[in-house]
């Protein structure tokens, strides 16, 4: 009988999740129960993993509990190391969980929450899940090799160039926009820099003590950083009531952003122990914490959604960033729906770790599905606010002018309402002068997460601390993104130019390091200071490159994963990475062309060099630009913008087309269908010999 | 280095340990003893690095390469 219940609980738990997505997407009108949205996510995530994730593992892979993993076999005590599943899952989720689910979800909850909520659930179950676990399969049966070397292996040399030169540009345009995200949640906010700063020093302190005063004690020294943060929380709070002080750390955007690119660089040359590890630990840790504390804040609030299901913006004119709902909900969120860059670490350090095979549906799968949870978790942060609160905080100033009354009377005429007093009060409440234009979705989602947390513990008055407690957090994700990320391509900017100038490629001479790290903290740092300065809010022409090229790398994934399945002579199961595939490239595409061709000069980047061209002829400045040198450099860099959005896109097209064309070898008999994996090799020697 | 316990860890203490141990693989900490043991079992005679060798080792590659961290 047990078989028979666990039939009948799967089909209430596929019942409950498919009237929870029916509510969602049919009510009108009323606000809504996050309650709704948790149960549509978490019943679709549980059905997906019992049922999709098994099939590939069945009928895909074959995944065998009795094949010998990479760990196994080539453990070393360094990178192989057989690795309990809960711990590798811990690993992973920390590996793939960034800021990025944070701010997607955010901003598109400028559609409504109904786009995104639709995206996250359905995109990461058919998606981005499907891309983690493939890529994990196919490189746990590959002795943990990365994603680029599968691309040149299994599809070409051609899509394996393409594919690092992508991964290189996407570093670049990514680690710009976190950038910006940073720069514009501490912008004229001397409580967040204070405490942000603050965590610089702290992290060197835990690097000085875990090299020499208790070396290995890495717990202990996480513990003595988080008590520290706590300090560096309330040491904001007092700097930001001191007059002196606080006019001392209210800074501009441009200087925060030359302070960011000094960051970067530092913990590109700086030995590694002294900044970036122990900053890694404290922000695993304060992640998983926070990521907790969210869900269990949620779960015991259960706020209603202030946000229609789909507002008016979906028509392309709404002010946190350009373009109608198809395709910019699915270019905006991308982690949290599928995800590229996860393919890198799904082929890095995780296959590594795997003891058996059967656990990678619970790592490659679910650790993705975890991912998807916390971009549940924000969206409802931010659709818990009310949308002209959300409108107030994540337009850019050109559309709000500066005061709160322009903003009051901004957000009315888009069909909202919030008071001017109501907008003061916010702000005073959570300890900051003001939240208009604080774009980029991590002031929004803090104030969100205030709202959540002060209402489980500490009431209206402990706002403050909430809101200051999670910029901090975001921040202290966002920068352990940055810098680990501008060391990485500083590494990959050597490796290339070692070809066309020797000495360069030497990792730990000092000129090279020095050189090297300046190049690639100049490239990000030109779109982070474009953006701090671009009238429109940066956010709106950045995070768009981001989401494209986000999307272009999980494009690679599904080719390599697509191949992958089609030379083991499973062609007939291709569909499941071929679908994704399919909808990325739509998206990519459509999002491309639209940001390159379109018309509208808030779109694309060629009709707002256009536009400023025209001004100029006319012998005026365009709006933004005080000197005629400022407005030729806009248009300079709607060009760059222009020609990155193309570059993208063309690679997408090189990768297709490169890995169709091995498709068709192998489907139409012109090329043995031979798999590249690692020949079987049993875990007990009985096991293969005897039967 | 790691003082030895004078008597036989308690239930208790051998759960918090391993939980320790859990925590520090999660994450992604350098694993010293695991490597010094699978030295001392698989490659006896071989040099083992110190613990501060090892660490600086692991942690230089671990930031070296994309698929550390993640957006």
């Amino acid at each position: 009988m047990p078989k028979l219940l666990r039939a009948l609980a799967w089909a209430a738990i596929s019942v409950l999740g498919a009237t929870a997505l029916a509510t969602l997407a049919l009510r009108r009108g009323e606000s809504i129960s996050a309650a709704w949205l948790l149960v549509a996510a978490i019943c679709t995530y549980l059905v997906a993993y019992r049922l999709y994730a098994r099939f590939i593992a069945a009928r895909i892979f074959a995944l065998d509990p009795n094949r010998r993993t990479p760990a196994e076999r080539l453990g070393d005590g360094r990178d192989f190391v057989p690795t309990n599943r809960w711990i590798v899952f811990g690993h992973h989720f920390a590996a793939i969980a960034g800021p990025g689910p944070l701010v997607g979800p955010t901003l598109a909850a400028q559609f409504g929450y109904l786009p995104g909520a639709l995206w996250i659930i359905i995109g990461v179950a058919l998606g981005g899940a499907v891309q983690d676990f493939v890529v994990l399969c196919a490189s746990v049966r590959r002795d943990g090799k990365t994603l680029g070397q599968m691309a040149k292996e299994e599809i070409g040399p051609v899509a394996g160039f393409t594919a690092l030169v992508a991964v290189l540009g996407i570093m670049i345009v990514l680690i710009a926009v976190l950038g910006l995200v940073v720069v514009n949640a501490l912008r004229s906010s001397p409580w967040g820099t204070v405490t942000i700063g603050l965590t610089v020093p702290i992290a060197m302190f835990m690097g000085v003590y875990l090299r020499w005063l208790r070396p290995g004690r890495v717990l202990e020294a996480s513990a003595i950083g988080v008590a520290l943060l706590v300090v560096a929380l309330y040491a904001g709070r007092w700097v930001a009531a001191d007059p002196v002080l606080a006019a001392m750390f209210t800074l501009g955007g441009t200087s925060l952003a030359w302070l960011v690119m000094v960051y970067g660089f530092a913990a590109s040359v700086l030995p590694v122990w002294l900044l970036l590890a122990p900053r890694d630990y404290l922000s695993a840790f304060v992640k998983i914490g926070v990521v907790v504390a969210l869900a269990v804040g949620i779960l015991v609030a259960l706020p209603p959604l202030q946000m229609p299901a789909l507002t008016r913006f979906t028509d392309g004119t709404g002010p946190v960033f350009a373009g109608k709902v198809f395709p910019f909900a699915f270019i905006t969120i991308a982690c949290g729906a599928i995800s590229g860059f996860h393919a890198l670490i799904a082929s890095g350090t995780t296959p590594k770790l795997l003891e058996r095979e059967t656990d990678a549906p619970l790592i490659g799968y679910g650790g993705m599905l975890m991912e998807s949870f916390v971009a549940i978790m924000a969206l409802i942060a931010a659709c818990a606010l009310t949308p002209g609160v959300f409108f107030a905080i994540n337009a850019p100033a050109s559309a709000l002018g500066g005061t709160v009354e322009s903003a009051a009377h901004a957000v009315a005429t888009w069909g909202f309402t919030v008071s001017p007093a109501e907008l003061q009060q916010l702000a005073r409440q959570v300890g900051e002068t003001s939240l208009l234009s604080r774009t980029g979705g991590a002031p929004s989602l803090a104030v969100g997460m205030a709202h959540i947390f002060a209402n489980v513990l500490g009431g209206s008055g402990a706002m403050a601390i909430w809101y200051h407690f999670a910029i901090m957090f975001e921040a202290l994700f966002i920068l352990t993104t940055l810098d680990a990320g501008t060391r990485v391509g500083r590494f990959m900017l050597q490796d290339l130019g070692r070809h066309v100038w020797e000495p360069f490629g030497r990792v730990s001479w000092y000129p090279a390091v020095l050189l090297s790290s300046a190049i690639f903290v100049a490239m990000w740092g030109h779109f982070l200071y474009q953006g701090v300065i671009d009238p429109l809010g940066g956010i709106n022409s950045l995070w768009p490159l981001f989401g494209i090229s986000n999307q272009l790398l999980a494009a690679v994934a599904l080719c390599v994963g697509t191949t992958v399945i089609v030379k083991m002579g499973k062609a007939r199961y291709a569909p499941v990475t071929l679908l994704p595939l399919a909808w990325l490239v739509v998206i990519t595409m459509s999002a491309g062309w639209a940001k390159l061709w379109s018309p509208d000069p808030r779109l694309g980047f060629l009709a707002h060099a256009r536009g400023i061209g025209a001004v100029l002829d006319t012998g005026a400045l365009p709006a933004g630009a005080s000197t005629m040198l400022a407005a030729r450099r806009m248009m300079f860099n709607d060009y760059l913008d222009a020609a990155v959005a193309a570059f993208f896109m063309l690679s997408v097209v090189v990768i297709v087309i490169a890995s169709a064309h091995e498709w068709m070898l192998v489907v139409g008999g012109r090329k043995p269908a031979v798999s590249t994996e690692v020949p079987f090799e049993p875990r007990t020697a009985t096991a293969g010999v005897g039967d | 280095m790691r003082s030895p316990r004078a008597h036989a860890p308690r239930a208790w203490q051998r759960r918090l340990d391993a939980a320790a141990a859990a925590l520090r693989r999660i994450i992604g900490a350098p694993d010293y003893e695991h490597y010094a043991a699978h030295m001392r079992a698989c490659h006896p005679g071989q040099q083992v690095l110190s613990r501060d060798e090892f660490a600086r080792q692991r942690l230089e590659d671990r930031y070296a390469r994309p698929g550390a961290r993640c957006c």
